[in-house]
């Protein structure tokens, strides 16, 4: 009994501590000051504000536009890598793992650095394209890392019987395995665009002089001080994500009970 | 079916993004000169050198040291809450679970700022001891600082990992401990954390990676006090423009993790061996 009441205690305080910086954040977009040192009452203006500053508008643009493309071919390239991976063998198997798990291992800064010297060498302007490069590859082995593993689950046999009974290997691919792989890249596109949105270290190495996305623009921001209307937006941007969670977990509940009544 | 020949352009595109780069970055870091063109550069172990002198040495000491004890302490306080999570009711699991991962959708620079607000001279922190009648305390820019960043920053890293393994457990295993007669200090000892290493190690690794290689939170919460080589790789590529020295320690940074990554697998491999052996 007891020792159930202090892992409550416990786990309610480590929930604390994780969540008091976001609890700030969210008070403080409400606050009346632009110093975040003290409370001058309730108002919404950085609200209103942020509808009409157009450099962070654009940052949350480009923020978005980067997190969207890289996703989406990091997730298509990592599905069909997976594939391959999956039907390599021996040594090129062995290669190919370990070259997936480079980038997934290697600190963040050097990876980006490493960014930065190819597209300095290669003599591409940094800017979007290069941002959006740097995220696709970054972004891939953790797709194949989610896909391996349900393509070990799949029934093998299956894709085998579809090309016996004369679809083209493609068809097979894209009406047998996807299919039952389907769990997997959902996750991993998933965690793409949760790892392109939230970048800082790759984007600050791999941006140029005008593009800049929130990550980079909250960097450059703090040694002055940060403009509350970078509060209401990730207050904002975290509510949004929070509701649409909401309506997932809903529904899957909704799923359930439709399936225990059947 | 080959289905092989799919995962070829993949292995070309790592090659290019991956590999060459990190091959270009060695060669700029045993090569000396113009940093801006490769042609005029030539051989040297000057920037090995520049680095192993006491000033740099001090900062990679010092950025081992923090990453060192903010993983220790993501463990202490990581593995009790995985563990009590585990325990949970299937439905309760899956939403405690979740509120580990819920934080990191807000952007990790504004999570970390917002320490400032929190332990700052005029912070709610120091407002609350003050009120209670103590002197306020310098609790922002310096090493705990730093230390309290990692670990707030790292936390879920360790839990996740622990949390998945113990999770997966088999339960009779447990049981089986249980019925020959162990109490649950003991069966905790031998029968659960043993199993639960492999979590163990990876959170460890998750953890220790970032938080020895980070120069954000050491520049925001650190103030100019804390310097980790995070901070100097930073200033090199950023500021002074000296690619080749940043490069080297660039090396330098991922040769030691790939050291200390190859140390941990073989002590996890020692530690299954020993606990066969007295079992």
């Amino acid at each position: 009994m007891v020792t159930k009441h202090l892992s409550r205690i416990y786990t309610a305080l480590i929930f604390v501590f994780l969540y008091a910086p976001i609890v700030v954040l969210i008070i403080f977009s409400f606050n009346d000051s632009k110093s975040r040192g003290n409370w001058n009452g309730f108002t919404i203006k950085w609200y209103i504000e942020l509808f009409k500053n157009k450099e962070i508008l654009r940052s949350l643009y480009y923020t978005l536009i980067i997190a969207i493309t890289s996703s989406l071919v990091s997730t298509i390239m990592g599905t069909f890598a997976a594939i391959g991976i999956y039907d390599m063998k021996g040594f090129t198997k062995k290669f190919a793992l370990n070259l997936n798990y480079l980038p997934v291992l290697n600190p963040d800064i050097v990876t980006a650095v490493s960014f930065m010297v190819l597209f300095k060498m290669a003599k591409l302007e940094l800017g979007i394209i290069t941002i959006i490069l740097a995220h696709i590859t970054f972004c891939t082995p953790y797709v194949i890392l989610s896909v391996l593993p349900k393509l070990k689950q799949m029934n093998k046999h299956l894709a085998e019987a579809a090309l016996d009974l004369g679809a083209t290997p493609f068809y097979a691919i894209r009406k047998v395995i996807i299919p039952q792989i389907m769990p997997g890249i959902v996750t991993g596109a998933l965690l793409a665009f949760t790892l392109s949105i939230d970048d800082f270290v790759i984007s600050f190495f791999t941006a140029g002089k005008g593009v800049s996305n929130l990550s980079i623009m909250i960097y450059s921001m703090a040694r002055r001080g940060i403009n509350p209307v970078i509060n209401a937006l990730s207050t904002l941007m975290f509510l949004t994500l929070m509701g649409l969670l909401l309506i997932i977990y809903k529904r899957s509940e909704k799923e359930e009970e439709k399936a225990i009544e059947k | 079916m080959k289905l092989s020949k799919h995962g070829y352009f993949y292995l070309i595109w790592m090659a290019i993004f991956i590999a060459i780069p990190l091959f270009m970055v060695a060669y700029l870091a045993f090569t000396s000169g113009d940093s801006q063109s490769i042609s005029l550069a030539n051989f040297s172990l000057e920037n090995f050198k520049r680095f192993f002198t006491p000033m740099y040495l001090e900062v990679l000491k010092k950025s081992i040291q923090l990453a060192f004890i903010s993983t220790i302490i993501c463990f202490l306080l990581g593995y009790p809450v995985a563990y009590i999570i585990s325990k949970a009711k299937l439905k309760n699991r899956n939403i405690l679970i979740l509120l580990f991962v819920i934080p990191m959708w807000m952007n990790f620079l504004l999570r970390t700022y917002a320490w400032l607000t929190l332990l700052g001279k005029n912070g709610i922190i120091n407002l609350l001891i003050t009120k209670l009648g103590f002197q306020p305390l310098d609790l922002l820019y310096n090493d705990t600082a730093v230390l309290l960043g990692m670990v707030y920053n790292f936390l879920p890293f360790m839990v996740l990992p622990i949390f998945s393994v113990l999770t997966k457990m088999d339960n009779s295993l447990i049981e089986a401990s249980w019925d020959l007669g162990a109490n649950k200090l003991k069966t905790f000892l031998k029968v659960i954390f043993p199993l639960s290493l492999p979590g163990v190690l990876s959170g460890v690794t998750m953890v220790f990676i970032p938080a020895v290689s980070t120069f954000v939170i050491s520049s925001l919460l650190g103030g100019n006090k804390t310097y980790l080589i995070g901070n100097l790789i930073e200033q090199q590529f950023r500021y002074t423009g000296d690619w080749h020295f940043g490069s080297a320690m660039s090396i330098i940074l991922m040769v030691f993790i790939l050291i200390s990554m190859a140390l941990t697998s073989k002590f996890d491999k020692d530690k299954e061996g020993d606990v066969s052996g007295l079992w």
